[in-house]
């Protein structure tokens, strides 16, 4: 219930932009890292940056946070141009993917910092670094040194220490990258929370498309230096601009070229996410574990059915993945949840039908 | 030492540690005791032979006779000067080698403080001596300022310490530096830190061990230094110099004169130990 309210607040609050490139562009020797992005943050907004390694992601926050200047364009925070300005002079903080705590002061003077290079008063400062580190639940922590901590404490710290004087943006750079999988999803929810008690902006930068689906308001796919697609999580996962996109954000079946006119029926090219085919008997019902004949509040479209083999069975916790080769050797996987029902020749070499929502293969550009 | 290779690895290790420690104890802390032993000995001051005469009048003389307060005291400043301007030539130095100097520069601009080492020491010290001379380069590029060179003298031996012992305070602050990481010094720009800020409150604190640790080396080697003062300090005297000049004439003497150096050097050294620079040397 809580996301629902927070993806409709931050629709209301486009009036500035927290953060907006124009054509920036940044070269390193011969690499062009960021190749003339276009992007627009808005204020109070949890953005994301979802990219492979190595597609110019990081090299975009570091734009923003001032330590790299761009090779052409204009970066501006709340509508004044930083481009040229240092980063020590920008409203925005950065927690980095390896905290950068620094390692001979205490956790409190470390999240102080900010304070005390402002020449803020020793008691108030004190005072709200404490208060920083209760929000990220760090208290007795003040007096220790970071290299007592564990990794996810430093990371706490490395938070606090960045919200600590409330920046314009706080920029975060792969920020759960060195956690557990509990710890990353337990921070993940606590990242969420932080931005939206503080409203302050995020700019958060991530390989994990999990990551970036389930925290940003929106998110852009950024590769080899371009931005692919920008938009809200739902709308990028199901209506993908581009076959790179819909590969990258989630798992796709992509079906191009002869495959798409045996398979889709149609020329061109095209993807169905796995768990929006059906698993059938080929002369029994409908799959009743599957989702409903369509998605709520649409009409619903003509099914498209195929029939294939079972070639590949994996259990994966809470589903199941199901390679399924058709006659003419094309491969579909299909992600069914596991729920009781399942057709009886839903196991390797079964004979099995296949069935989709006409819509739910959508043409994607290639 | 056994003849026979040991069966046992208790035994291994005693042949294998048995002789460093052998020449530790004989030939370093025995000399350092015999030389303290024989600070209580007496001289005859006839044949200049040493009488075995238990006494404490040599320290007692060096301690009420106030040109040897004078000269201890000289050369502790002359040590701590050093030091200081060693610290303050290093800094920037090994900065510009480990942060500022591209990658590929590192390498040999660390061969070019290292080359030095090599080289003789006298060498050095009479190269400094004739650069110091009143015809030297020295002299002559401060001419046109109206300026004179420091000519020989205390000026001199400062100047030459410092030359000598810079690399052992430029490696470790370079080694320092080189650790520090890239993102500590962006995370402090970051959080709003401009240059001189991120100097003082990041760079310097991560250095300070290793400052401390080169500054053991500027300090011990200067306090222990004599050849410097006789090529280039003109009519300075320093520990070393008075130490040499009695070894001759009063070997007691002598003794009891070095135990000030000793003494200052473990003073320094607890200094050090209790401010952590020890454990990065």
């Amino acid at each position: 219930m809580a996301q629902t309210e927070t993806s409709s607040r931050t629709r209301t609050t486009t009036t500035a932009a927290a953060v907006r490139l124009e054509a920036v562009t940044k070269d390193f020797g011969a690499v062009r890292a960021v190749d003339a992005v276009d992007l627009t943050v808005h204020e109070g907004e949890f953005f994301s940056l979802l990219g492979p390694s190595g597609s110019g992601k990081t090299t975009l926050l570091r734009l923003v946070a001032g330590f790299e200047r761009p090779t052409g364009g204009r970066i501006e925070l709340a509508g004044h141009d930083v481009t040229a300005m240092p980063p020590n002079r920008r409203d925005v903080h950065t927690v980095f993917q390896d905290y950068a705590l620094f390692p001979h002061m205490s956790v409190e003077q470390n999240v102080a910092y900010a304070l005390t290079v402002r020449g803020v008063r020793k008691a108030e400062r004190l005072a709200r670094a404490r208060d920083a580190l209760t929000t990220v639940r760090l208290d007795g922590f003040a007096s220790r040194r970071p290299a007592e901590l564990s990794g996810g404490q430093r990371q706490r710290v490395a938070l606090a220490r960045a919200l600590v004087d409330r920046p314009a943006v706080l920029l975060l750079d792969e920020p759960l990258g060195a956690l557990d999988l509990a710890l990353r999803q337990e921070m993940q929810a606590e990242l969420k929370e932080l931005q939206r008690t503080t409203g302050i902006t995020f700019l958060l930068v991530t390989h994990d498309q999990e990551e970036a689906l389930t925290m940003s308001d929106r998110l852009a796919v950024v590769r080899d230096g371009r931005i692919e697609q920008t938009g809200p999580p739902v709308e990028v996962y199901e209506h993908p601009a581009t076959a790179f996109v819909a590969g990258f954000v989630g798992t796709t079946n992509l079906l191009r070229g002869e495959a798409a006119v045996r398979v889709v029926g149609r020329p061109g090219t095209y993807s169905i996410r796995p768990e929006r085919i059906l698993l059938a008997d080929p002369a029994g019902p409908a799959d009743p574990a599957g989702p409903a004949a369509a998605p709520a509040g649409s009409p619903a479209g003509g099914r498209r059915t195929v029939t294939g083999r079972v070639t590949d069975v994996v259990h994966a916790g809470a589903h199941t993945r199901f390679t399924v080769t058709l006659p003419h050797g094309d491969r579909l996987t299909v992600h069914r949840q596991n729920l009781t029902g399942l057709p009886e020749s839903a196991r390797p070499g079964g004979e099995i039908r296949l069935s989709w929502d006409e819509r739910d293969a959508f043409p994607v550009p290639s | 030492m056994p003849a026979a290779p040991a069966p046992g690895s208790r035994l291994r290790l005693t042949a294998l540690l048995a002789p460093p420690l052998l020449w530790l104890t004989l030939a370093y802390l025995g000399s350092l005791a015999v030389l303290l032993l024989s600070a209580f000995w007496a001289t005859d001051s006839f044949t200049s032979d040493v009488v075995h005469t238990w006494n404490t009048d040599n320290f007692h003389e060096l301690l009420t006779t106030p040109v040897y307060r004078t000269i201890a005291l000289r050369t502790l400043s002359i040590a701590a000067a050093v030091t200081v301007i060693d610290a303050l030539l290093a800094l920037p130095m090994a900065f510009f080698m480990a942060r500022v100097a591209d990658r590929r520069w590192r390498r040999p601009l660390v061969v070019a403080v290292l080359t030095p080492l090599w080289a003789g020491y006298l060498v050095k010290a009479y190269a400094w001596r004739v650069m110091l001379g009143e015809d030297g380069v020295v002299a002559a590029a401060l001419a046109p300022f109206g300026l004179h060179g420091p000519g020989y003298g205390t000026t001199a031996v400062v100047i030459v310490l410092a030359y000598l012992w810079l690399p052992y305070m430029i490696l470790p602050v370079y080694a320092a530096l080189e650790r520090l990481p890239e993102r500590t010094l962006e995370a402090s720009a970051d959080l709003g830190a401009g240059a001189w800020r991120t100097l003082r409150s990041v760079v310097l604190p991560a250095v300070r061990p290793a400052v401390l640790a080169g500054s053991v080396f500027t300090f011990s080697l200067s306090l222990g230094d004599y050849l410097t003062v006789q090529i280039v300090g003109g009519k300075t005297q320093l520990l070393g110099n008075v130490i040499a000049a009695q070894v001759t004439l009063d070997l007691p003497m002598a003794a009891a004169l070095s135990a000030v150096p000793v003494v200052l050097i473990v003073c320094y050294l607890a200094a050090v130990r209790r401010a952590g620079a020890l454990d990065s040397l």
